[in-house]
């Protein structure tokens, strides 16, 4: 019975907001754009803060990833003339580091040279990556075809190559690329195994593998190569000495590997008149992200919570005009025997009718904008089951925050008063 | 109930408002029963507390001072949800302007009441349609309010005051806006109501209006000046 007279009740708000209808429908549109606004918003940032995490956790969280930096000094003067620089991580820190921690369960060292790699008239820019075989297993890239290196291959130097899905379709587009022969500045090597291709845009740091990526083994890599680079700038010749471009050490507990990168950090400080490395722990970085997410989602959430604040303001400022405009039916109403918590029901009942339909409408708007802006602008949108059920939660509390006040005045009205109302 | 025993009582009423610091006595020591079954019409000049007695009968006002007896429940001291209560089972409204709800339909005006007693839909729409019979007006259920005449709206207005079976019909001014001819439909509604037993107590400036009532009260500067009874 007493459902029964709620379901009554809803139907003759209903039909009430449907008899003012263009009212009802601006005074919604505060809740319609104010909900609507949560969800795309809150679905951007859940898509952004997604990718960036995505991105992240590929480069492994249990990974700390050294590389080799230039020393700020030297970049600084330009006018000074330095010929030769010598920087960047050597061999031995490598071999250190494998040998010193405990925690460290492997490492993969890098040495990456800028080359151009031909096959007869077909040419491009690659990045030659001298890896130790433990790189395969750390990037977790599938393996298209053949094999990956082995630490036999690292033993004998072997003249053999892994290479990229891309740089196979570019310098093999018809040829069987395995056991092909390319040429990188002037040496040759036969290729052994391709791995996937996949495109991975900056997230704070830089993914260790690239598109335009051919592995060959890093013993082959510096004997072939050596380790000097001579560059052109501004001129001049440049000859740059790195030993190793990157060293990546994989930790075997997520829970030792930032103290492990401080205690790297520490022994290559002692070993390193410059600093010429750079240290990035993922898991930090991962950290870092998951907080910036959270005072995103405040910021977005008070913004929400400003719209909708204004939309609940719209929907108390129109109710009570409209308990104004209704005075005399309410005098009406309580002369036939209505009692002051029924008035209340009847007008706030009308407001959570008013808001929701509003929140439902902007649920709609909500679930559109985030295909709008994945389509015209290109980002990632989420929407989160929990930013629908916000949406309800915030449109009904906002009904009955913002609908109590004018439902009591109308109660409050003394009858008399309310019949003699023109 | 024996017929004689009354519907309403009052016991020395006084109605008291402070209009700029001074006391204004719309009702200064009223006592009288309205026995259960009677017809009254209360006259007096404009301002005398005609109104002001109805609606203390009808339990919209409370008194300042002395008591009021509704059916012998005394309305002193009792709560809003009370006097709503007595308002919703006891007392049905007639007034000068109708009242009736405009974005209501006939039939929704005369469920109205009956939306407040609890009823279930089923049950309302049947009790509407037996009213509306009675005053004339089964063919305008689904109108609007603004789509009859006045005389059909204060039509509609008695079939609303009738839907809970109230035991007693108080109306203000009910002819006020109708001409003569249609006050006589209406006082002959008011009548046949009567002559089925429901007390009826109306406010009236007309005596032709007033000569419909068994009983006339007189009132004058908040006091009773006289009642005229006819005989028979
Ligand atoms: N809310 C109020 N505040 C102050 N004074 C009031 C109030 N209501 C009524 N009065 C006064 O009480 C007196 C009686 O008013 P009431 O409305 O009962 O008169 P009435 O007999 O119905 O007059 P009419 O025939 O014009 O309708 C008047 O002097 C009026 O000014
Ligand atoms: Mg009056």
């Amino acid at each position: 019975m007493r459902e029964l007279r709620l379901v009554r009740n809803i139907r003759l708000g209903i039909k009430n907001l449907v008899l003012n209808g263009l009212r009802s429908l601006l005074t919604m549109l505060g809740m319609v754009f104010g909900v609507g606004s949560v969800i795309a918003m809150l679905s951007v940032g859940e898509g952004a803060s997604q990718e960036a995490l995505e991105q992240i956790r590929r480069l492994g969280s249990e990974n700390i990833l050294i590389s080799s930096v230039k020393p700020v000094e030297e970049e600084a003067s330009p006018q000074v003339r330095i010929f030769m620089s010598i920087y960047g991580l050597t061999y031995a820190d490598e071999q250190r580091i494998r040998e010193t921690f405990s925690a460290v369960r492997n490492t993969v060292a890098v040495k990456s040279v800028r080359k151009e790699a031909r096959v007869g008239t077909r040419a491009m820019e690659i990045r030659a990556m001298g890896v130790t075989p433990g790189w395969f297993d750390l990037v977790k890239r599938p393996l298209l075809a053949g094999r990956a290196l082995t630490p036999q291959d690292e033993e004998r130097r072997a003249a053999v190559v892994v290479i990229t899905e891309t740089v196979a379709r570019r310098l093999l587009p018809i040829e069987h690329p395995l056991g092909s022969f390319i040429q990188v500045s002037g040496e040759i090597f036969e290729v052994v195994g391709i791995v996937q291709s996949m495109s991975t845009q900056g997230a704070g740091i830089q993914a260790p593998d690239r598109e335009e990526d051919i592995y060959l083994p890093l013993g082959t890599a510096r004997e072939r190569y050596g380790d000097l680079v001579m560059r052109r700038s501004a001129g001049s010749f440049m000859r740059e000495q790195v030993e190793l471009h990157q060293v990546i050490v994989q930790v075997d507990d997520v829970s030792r590997v930032e103290n492990t990168a401080r205690a790297i950090e520490e022994m290559l400080e002692r070993f390193h008149k410059k600093k010429d490395y750079r240290i990035d722990v993922p898991l930090a970085l991962l950290r870092q992200a998951e907080a910036t997410k959270r005072t995103f989602n405040i910021v977005l959430g008070s913004i929400a919570g400003i719209s909708l604040l204004v939309g609940g303001i719209g929907i108390m400022n129109i109710m009570l005009a409209s308990v104004t405009e209704r005075t005399r039916e309410i005098g009406i109403r309580r002369a036939i025997g209505a009692k002051r918590r029924q008035i209340v029901g009847q007008f706030l009942i009308e407001t959570v009718v008013l808001s929701t339909a509003g929140g439902a409408i902007g649920i709609c708007v909500g679930l559109l904008i985030p295909l709008l802006i994945t389509y015209f602008a290109g980002l990632t949108t989420i929407v989160t089951a929990g930013s629908l059920v916000l949406s309800v939660v915030i449109s009904l509390s906002v009904g009955i925050v913002f609908g109590l006040y004018p439902a009591v005045r109308a109660a409050r009205l003394d009858p008399i008063e309310a019949l003699r109302h023109e | 109930m024996n017929p004689g025993a009354a519907s309403i009582r009052l016991e020395e009423v006084w109605k008291t408002y402070r209009v700029g610091g001074e006391d204004v006595h719309a009702l200064a020591g009223v006592s009288i029963a309205f026995p259960q079954g009677s017809f009254w019409a209360i006259m007096g000049p404009s301002g005398s507390g005609k109104s002001t007695l109805l609606n203390l009968l009808g339990c919209l006002d409370r008194p300042s001072r002395g008591a009021c007896y509704i059916q012998d429940q005394p309305t002193a001291g009792v709560d809003d949800d009370a006097l709503s209560e007595i308002r919703l089972r006891h007392l049905g409204f007639v007034f000068q302007s109708f009242n009736l709800i405009a974005q209501l339909s006939v039939r929704e005006n005369i469920e109205l009441p009956l939306f407040y007693l609890g009823w279930d839909a089923e049950r309302s729409r049947r009790r509407a349609e037996e009213l509306a019979a009675l005053v004339g007006l089964e063919q305008r259920l689904g109108h609007r309010p603004s789509e009859l005449s006045g005389g059909q709206q204060q039509r509609v207005a008695i079939a609303r005051a009738l839907a809970n079976d109230p035991r007693i019909i108080l109306a203000d001014e009910p002819t006020g806006n109708l001409d003569t001819a249609t006050g006589i439909q209406i006082m002959e509604l008011l009548g046949d109501l009567n002559r089925r037993g429901k007390t009826v107590i109306m406010v009236t400036h007309e005596p032709e209006i007033a000569a419909y009532a068994r009983h006339r009260l007189h009132i004058r500067d908040g006091r009773i000046d006289r009642i005229e009874s006819a005989d028979g």
